[in-house]
């Protein structure tokens, strides 16, 4: 059995306890980072993480990209949709097809 | 080219050889572009699923942030966590594989411990505000969809790798593989036939000068 854990800064995630997901927090880029690693390690499979935190460490995001566990998943925060899940999208598109083919 | 004509042996067995490579090269460059076609067709219509369930996730999500940010307001925020930090529901996640073209891409079940859709709320309702029992159902309601949007998005990257790979592997071989064998290929048989002509013009000439010792005359 694997958990769902949910990252983010205090306010953007603390309902997802309710649901009864995992949910922990992190406000600083080294602390994202941390816990990022921590919890690809233990039995978590999907890890949702908050747009504005993504923004701060995309390298160690990058590196579960090609890993079947976890999959980590980009949801906006409390300030609203950076865009940046989207962007993400986009960036597989390029790299399978070469070029961007859903520019709209 | 130049450096098949120094590295490559001019034998009949190097050309067997090189002959059945580029059978072997030609079949598999047949199967990845079929493979790296079907795995493209899969790509596509995952992708197109992704992006509607990625808006979809979005705009819900803002949704809720926004009673949340309502509720938040009304309530001190001690109140808010008092009523959040212990959970009556605890989701597990179940995690099978599916296989798409020898790509293993996960598929997620989830199992709350409790079937009751009221059991999201963890706490009592005299003192918390209506606006976070809006704000937590509409969460629970877009769970789903997040859930899915984790299984597709994680399928997609998963399938561009492998497509890039598979790309990689056809371009090698159309344009590097396969040029450069039939390139020796076509060497080695143009050196063996030009030392078989050069074979038959030395036998001629031993048998004109067999013929001058043994009976003296000349052509």
């Amino acid at each position: 059995m694997y958990n769902v854990a949910v990252l983010g800064d205090r306010d953007s995630v603390l309902g997802f306890k309710a649901l009864g997901l995992q949910v922990f927090f992190a406000d600083s880029k080294e602390q994202a980072a941390e816990q990022i690693h921590g919890l690809a390690r233990k039995k978590y499979a999907v890890i949702y993480i908050t747009e504005t935190l993504a923004a701060q460490i995309p390298q160690e995001i990058a590196q579960y990209k090609d890993e079947v566990m976890p999959a980590i998943i980009l949801i906006p925060g409390r300030q609203g949709s950076l865009g940046i899940g989207m962007k993400n999208l986009k960036c597989s598109v390029e790299r399978a097809v070469g070029v961007d083919i859903f520019n709209d | 080219m130049a450096t098949s004509s120094t590295t490559t042996n001019m034998t009949r067995m190097e050309l067997t050889r090189l002959k059945n490579r580029l059978k072997t090269a030609r079949r598999g460059h047949k199967l990845l572009k079929d493979k790296r076609d079907e795995l493209m067709k899969q790509f596509l219509d995952l992708v197109r699923l992704n992006k509607e369930l990625r808006i979809r996730v979005e705009e819900a999500l803002m949704k809720s942030h926004a009673s949340f940010a309502v509720a938040s307001a009304l309530m001190s925020p001690s109140m808010m966590e008092q009523a959040l930090l212990y959970p009556k529901q605890s989701v597990a996640l179940d995690v099978a594989y599916c296989n798409i073209m020898s790509v293993n891409v996960p598929v997620y079940g989830f199992k709350t411990r409790s079937d009751d859709p009221s059991e999201i709320f963890p706490y009592g309702f005299a003192m918390t505000s209506g606006e976070l029992d809006a704000a937590v159902a509409s969460l629970s309601q877009v769970f789903q969809d997040m859930l899915k949007l984790a299984e597709v998005e994680k399928t997609t990257q998963l399938l561009a790798e492998e497509i890039e790979k598979t790309r990689r592997r056809v371009s090698a071989l159309e344009y590097v593989m396969i040029p450069n064998m039939t390139e020796k290929i076509r060497y080695i048989s143009m050196k063996l036939e030009e030392n078989e002509r050069g074979n038959i013009t030395r036998l001629m000439k031993v048998k004109d000068m067999i013929l001058k010792e043994a009976h003296g005359y000349q052509e």
